[in-house]
């Protein structure tokens, strides 16, 4: 059919193609098919029904790994995100911080699928266009989320849990037939070093401690080799000991990885962060070192006004 | 030593087994080679109802795999035994041929009285075992899909989800007693006569359907631990626990739950199939509404998420219908009330849950009694 004359007419109809075919031989021919799908394909990325989400990858060749844009998003008329404006540049450790209900576990909900903004955009890189990607889906492109409220799998083990997060193909059929390779056995061992907890590989996760699910949480995120963890509230409920291993725990973790935390205790914050990004009423505030953030006559106002 | 692989660690899945395997082999042999007047002697009529219970066992395995492990709560799972046993009465009514009231050789009696010409299309096919046997598969299996498929899509779960499975059987119930569905109305599919050539009234054919029955079971139990001790179970268990979380992860949690509740229709279909040629009766009464929330109850009874509570529940439940009804046939839905609440309060676990608390206690009296003490 394709090598027919009308075959090719009506193909190149599909392509909406301007070119103007060499006839010379077929050889040409199908190189010029080849571009045009080539071109088709690319044109389609946009479209992400067509393609998987493991298959796009992350273009971070301009600094900043997440941009979000003029973001909005209202509940029942009530603006809990307006405008919102924010750059996370690749292997960066940034804190969000701001006052309750300032948007700040909004803001990781749209990033990850759960909620859908009313207008704006955001990208993870370049080219992956979130707001067009389910939840499984941003998950398998690379950015890992950990909970305000620690939700670990309490009947399985730790290192079940990890398994469970580990990344893998997650289909149906392959998950069934799953085998742990030696390697997938290392590597869970290994992250349950980099969290502290190897000793309690068999336990079951819903005796450890508030402190401990956090960091077998944060295992979890790392299991699926994420290129972006957003970390909501991490230190909440822990004692002074378990802030400090949680801030070498997620220090070490940026350069590797890109770490967006969101936390309410200062010092927490003033121990790991470079760079800080005040929200307020949905949109931002104030962005800075945290000594430059914490003299902007704004912040104050809106931390001890209220 | 691949083949007992998802029954290591299962104690109390592989004392089930042998008990079983113990039973498949005297109940044949106390009632074939022991005579009547001997007291060791089985009736055919015990036999029967040994197979029935097997039949209920492996229903609530089915049930079992979808409360207990995936945390669907089902009030309608009857709906997929009844489907599977519609599916068998259908062959079995074919198999009677001429030998009916009217003696017509192709239609059966109730489509003769309804003055029926021909058979119904959805009728064709099942004087084949062959096919008959697809159907028991395929019916239960299919419906169980489509309903899966759209409630999990749109994630209708919890209470929400426990009623549409309670109307959807009630509906199927509804739509069984009328005549013109075709399947033989309020009096359902009976008057059976032979099975794949054997008659039914023969001790051989009952010791058959038994054996079938136990293996039937031995083999569902086998194929549900094998599913819950693989990856996609720890992914089932953490569906069941936290399903949010699951999906942040990665796992496409509507696919799992369709997977796992379609094997499980299918399990109950195949029960309702070995259960209506020992009972020689399949009417809409199977999908009552009341039948799928009394097999949610024997596995409550006998302990969620263990899959042999389920068999110890489903067992000892009917049995102490089967006594009850005798002595007191009204009381029997109170007692059974009465049963779940003394259950529920006293022991969430069940009796699979009694069973481990004492064989812990056994195994380490000390540890306990410090546990106590502090
Ligand atoms: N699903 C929802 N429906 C209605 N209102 C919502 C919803 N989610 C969030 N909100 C509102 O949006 C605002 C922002 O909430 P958000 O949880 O993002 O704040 P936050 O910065 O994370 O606060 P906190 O520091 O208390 O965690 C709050 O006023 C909250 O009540
Ligand atoms: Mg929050």
């Amino acid at each position: 059919m394709t090598n027919s004359d009308s075959g090719r007419g009506s193909s190149r109809d599909l392509l909406h193609s301007d070119r103007t075919f060499d006839f010379s031989g077929p050889k040409q021919l199908w190189q010029g098919f080849g571009q045009d799908f080539k071109e088709l394909t690319r044109r389609d990325r946009q479209f992400s029904f067509m393609i998987r989400a493991k298959d796009l990858e992350l273009d971070v060749s301009h600094g900043p790994i997440l941009y979000l844009d003029g973001l909005n998003v209202s509940f029942d008329g009530f603006k809990a995100i307006n405008e919102l404006n924010l750059y996370i540049d690749a292997g960066e450790l940034r804190c969000v911080i701001g006052p309750n209900g300032a948007g700040k576990t909004t803001m990781m909900d749209i990033i990850t699928g759960k909620t859908r903004p009313d207008s704006g955009s955001a990208f993870f890189g370049q080219k992956i266009d979130l707001l067009k990607l389910t939840e499984p889906e941003i998950a398998e492109v690379g950015i890992g989320r950990k909970f305000q409220k620690p939700t670990v799998f309490e009947h399985h083990s730790l290192f079940e849990n990890l398994e469970l997060a580990m990344a893998a193909d997650k289909r149906v059929f392959p998950t069934l037939l799953a085998r742990l390779t030696g390697k997938e056995r290392d590597r869970i061992d290994e992250v349950l070093g980099i969290i502290g907890l190897r000793e309690l590989a068999r336990r079951e996760a819903g005796t450890l401690s508030h402190g401990q699910k956090q960091w077998l949480e944060i295992g979890m995120l790392l299991m699926q080799d994420p290129h972006l963890l957003l970390v909501d509230e991490p230190v909440a409920g822990m004692t002074h000991q378990e802030m400090e291993r949680t801030a070498e725990l997620l220090t070490s973790l940026a350069g590797k990885h890109t770490v967006v935390v969101v936390e309410h205790d200062m010092d927490f914050v003033r121990s790991i962060a470079k760079r800080v990004t005040v929200l307020h009423q949905g949109s931002v505030l104030a962005e800075g070192s945290m000594d430059e953030v914490q003299n902007d006559p704004r912040v104050v106002e809106v931390y001890l006004g209220e | 030593m691949g083949l007992l692989q998802p029954l290591k660690g299962d104690t109390g899945g592989q004392i089930m087994l042998a008990v079983l395997a113990l039973i498949a082999i005297l109940v044949p042999i106390l009632n074939l080679l022991v005579p009547e007047g001997n007291p060791l002697h089985v009736s055919t009529f015990t036999v029967t109802l040994l197979g029935k219970y097997l039949t209920y066992a492996l229903l609530a395995v089915a049930v079992d795999l979808v409360w207990g492990y995936l945390g669907i709560l089902s009030l309608g799972h009857g709906a997929f035994f009844a489907l599977g046993g519609y599916a068998m009465g259908m062959y079995l009514m074919r198999q009677i041929g001429d030998r009916g009231v009217y003696g017509d050789p192709l239609l059966p009696d109730f489509m003769v009285f309804l003055d029926w010409q021909q058979l119904p299309w959805f009728w064709q096919g099942f004087d084949q075992f062959w096919y008959a046997a697809l159907m028991i598969l395929l019916v239960p299996g299919l419906l169980a899909f489509v309903f899966g498929w759209l409630a999990f899509r749109s994630r209708v779960t919890g209470v929400y989800l426990s009623i549409i499975t309670q109307a959807l059987t009630y509906a199927l119930m509804l739509a069984f007693f009328r005549n013109e569905m075709g399947f033989g109305g309020n009096n359902g599919l009976t008057d059976f006569k032979d099975l794949l050539g054997f008659d039914l009234q023969a001790d051989g054919t009952r010791i058959g359907l038994f054996l079938a029955s136990a293996l039937a079971l031995a083999l569902g139990y086998w194929a549900c631990r094998w599913v819950v001790t693989s990856k996609l179970g720890r992914v089932a268990v953490a569906v069941r626990d936290a399903e949010s979380r699951v999906r942040f992860i990665g796992y496409r949690v509507d696919r799992v739950k369709l997977a796992i509740w379609t094997f499980s229709a299918v399990l109950a279909g195949v029960a309702g199939a070995l259960y209506v040629p020992q009972v020689g009766i399949i009417n809409p009464g199977e999908f009552s509404p009341l039948n799928s929330i009394e097999l949610v109850v024997w596995v409550a009874i006998g302990g969620r998420a263990t899959l042999y509570g389920a068999v110890i529940g489903a067992v000892l439940v009917n049995y102490g219908k089967t006594v009850f009804t005798g002595a007191f046939p009204e009381a029997w839905l109170f007692v059974l009330g009465g049963l779940f609440v003394l259950v529920t309060v006293f022991l969430p676990a069940g009796i699979a849950g009694l069973l481990k608390t004492l064989r812990r206690r056994r195994a380490q009296p000390e540890t306990i009694q410090r546990e106590a003490t502090t």
